[in-house]
């Protein structure tokens, strides 16, 4: 005991004397790692302001028609229609992917009912069954059965349960002490009293890494609404990408630039926004 | 009064599996009518397709066409002895362990670096995890023009500084190359977001304990925090490999569209690549219904490794 007492301030002081150099190359490293990390963007972002002749150049020099680029994507290869579609599509999903996880997990975590390590099962096996593999199956299930081709519903309503956002919740709800509900219970709260007024507000972080998780998810979708998407009217702003590039045999790459930039803004809005519940939400999550 | 009698129940009922310790509202329907609108989901648009292409895996056919004749597992037989199969399982194999090498031992360097208590960790951070929001398709657009060959920057500097410019999507080992590093460079913000929820778990006291003994910070690093970070480092390797199956799909079709050619086939088609092209260019239903039970069962294969050999402190955070 007594030994530790005394070295414990000998070793506390060169660590605070020390740390300037110590630090420095840890501050070099991670300066150039975010260089490197940025460049892309950095690059798309000068080219994106660039005219059409100064953007087959090798210039670095940001320009001044950015908005120019801008406009021409926007309305003309129609990205103002895509990034409408993204956003509609993105939070029908975001909102019903958190209520329909929410209700999942509260019926898991406090009721008692038969058949629920089945009904569990059923959910937990659904984590291997990614979309992607079923594509074949569920074209044929969504655009001949339910004639679905062309509108929001193909895109929506596949993606509303969450076997990942039911999980997330439920090991939550697990989190908190049991003697709440009972608590409510006695004071006469119903379920769905108990879901909104305790449960909710104390799951914003986790709330809130789930919607960055959802959005983020929703918004880079790519695979399904090509395949299942003939039209440009409903078609999302990722494979909209895809048709800016393909434009004629000239690629315009000041637009497809600004059009990459600006596809990049809502869930980079999003994740800013929700970055310290996100952060939080998983490392609480992780407790456990 | 109905305190007690609903106290009572649950107190003497039979405690019988692991989910159900905690209940604590009795009512029959009401869990069901919670669960309903997820299960209505679950069955119409994953397990009924899932069967579908169990089915249609059985048989071939064509979307088109709309003809299909059983031929049982003959188109198994196909896939697992056609030597351009092999070549897309192969060169997916190898992407993907790049993708999760390159990716997980960069973002837990980095994420090591700024979860350190120096000045503008919190900003450092920031700059680390926002690629998080980076799509796969913009990952792809973006590379196409940097790599451009006539007017892609990354030439206009190599063909100033060694007078060189190559054909970047062209030349197989080099676009083979480029997919993987805008695979890792896309995944990073993802991988580091993790890592760092994890090391901000273990306690601080620990690494304080390695320098007291005189560790230096590689050392701790080796020593302390990497074995630390283990459970974290097998959850993502699960994540990354589902991410580098599926995912790659929106990069792979923008920026180089599965080729270019090397043996059999292109040297970029992956897996879930081939399938869309069996599926919806070629239209051969039967065989990308195959392809699909195939890599079923793969992500089966996955999924109930992780369950098994994953510790408790996995969570499901793909």
């Amino acid at each position: 005991m007594a030994p530790k007492a005394v070295s414990l301030p000998q070793t506390a002081k060169p660590r605070s004397s020390k740390p300037p150099i110590r630090h420095l190359w840890v501050h070099v490293v991670l300066i150039i790692a975010i260089i490197v990390i940025a460049s892309p963007l950095v690059f798309a972002l000068i080219k994106a302001t660039q005219s059409s002749d100064q953007v087959i150049g090798p210039s670095l020099l940001p320009g001044t028609q950015f908005f120019h680029n801008l406009a021409s994507v926007w309305g003309d290869a129609h990205l103002g229609r895509f990034m409408f579609n993204s956003f509609v599509v993105t939070i029908c999903v975001t909102v019903g992917k958190t209520i329909l996880s929410l209700l999942a997990a509260l019926a898991f975590v406090y009721f008692r009912f038969p058949l629920k390590s089945v009904a569990f099962a059923l959910v937990l096996f659904t984590l291997m069954l990614p979309t992607e593999l079923l594509i074949v199956a569920l074209f044929d299930l969504v655009s001949g059965t339910l004639k679905w081709s062309d509108s929001y519903a193909a895109i929506i309503v596949p993606f509303l349960a969450s076997a990942t956002g039911t999980f997330l919740f439920r090991q939550h709800f697990m989190n908190i002490p049991l003697s709440l509900a009972d608590a409510a219970r006695i004071d006469g709260c119903g379920p769905m009293t108990f879901l909104s007024k305790i449960l909710i507000p104390m799951s914003w972080n986790t709330i809130g890494a789930l919607a960055v998780i959802q959005f983020v998810g929703a918004w880079d979708q790519y695979l399904w609404p090509l395949v299942i998407m003939q039209s440009d009217d409903k078609q999302v702003v990722q494979v909209g990408l895809r048709r800016l590039i393909d434009v004629g045999g000239q690629t315009d790459w000041g637009a497809v630039m600004a059009g990459a930039l600006i596809t990049l803004v809502p869930p980079l809005l999003v994740f800013t926004l929700l970055q310290e519940q996100f952060s939080k939400g998983f490392a609480l999550g992780q407790d456990k | 009064m109905s305190l007690t009698s609903k106290r009572r129940v649950p107190k003497a009922g039979k405690v019988s599996s692991a989910p159900e310790e905690r209940a604590t509202f009795r009512n029959p329907v009401l869990p069901w009518l919670f669960l309903l609108p997820t299960f209505i989901i679950l069955a119409i648009f994953l397990y009924y397709p899932a069967l579908r292409t169990l089915r249609l895996s059985l048989f071939r056919s064509n979307i088109i066409l709309g003809n299909e004749s059983f031929v049982g597992l003959a188109q198994f037989a196909e896939l697992l002895s056609s030597p351009v199969y092999h070549q897309v399982i192969l060169q997916t194999l190898i992407y993907c362990a790049l993708v999760i090498f390159l990716g997980l031992f960069s973002a837990m360097g980095l994420a090591w670096l700024a979860s350190r208590p120096i000045a503008g960790a919190k900003f450092y951070r920031l700059m680390l995890i926002y690629p998080y929001a980076l799509s796969p398709a913009i990952a792809g657009t973006i590379w196409l023009f940097l790599f451009n060959p006539e007017i892609g920057v990354v030439n206009s500097v190599l063909s100033s500084l060694v007078g060189v410019r190559p054909r970047w999507l062209d030349n197989p080992l080099l676009a083979f190359g480029l997919v993987v590093l805008a695979a890792v460079w896309k995944g990073l913000g993802y991988n580091v977001v993790f890592y760092l929820a994890a090391l901000q778990n273990i306690p601080g006291e620990v690494s304080e304990a390695a320098a007291i003994d005189g560790a230096s910070g590689w050392q701790s690093f080796w020593k302390v925090t990497f074995p630390l970070l283990s459970p974290m480092t097998f959850f993502l390797v699960f994540t990354n490999l589902v991410y580098a199956l599926f995912d790659s799909f929106g990069l792979v079709d923008i920026l180089t569209r599965g080729g270019p050619v090397y043996g059999q086939t292109g040297i970029t088609t992956f897996l879930i690549y081939q399938l869309y092209e069996d599926g919806f260019r070629n239209f051969k239903t039967g065989v990308a219904a195959t392809q699909a039970v195939l890599m079923l069962v793969m992500v089966g294969v996955i999924t109930v490794m992780q369950f098994r050999y994953g510790n408790r402190r996995v969570h499901y955070g793909a």
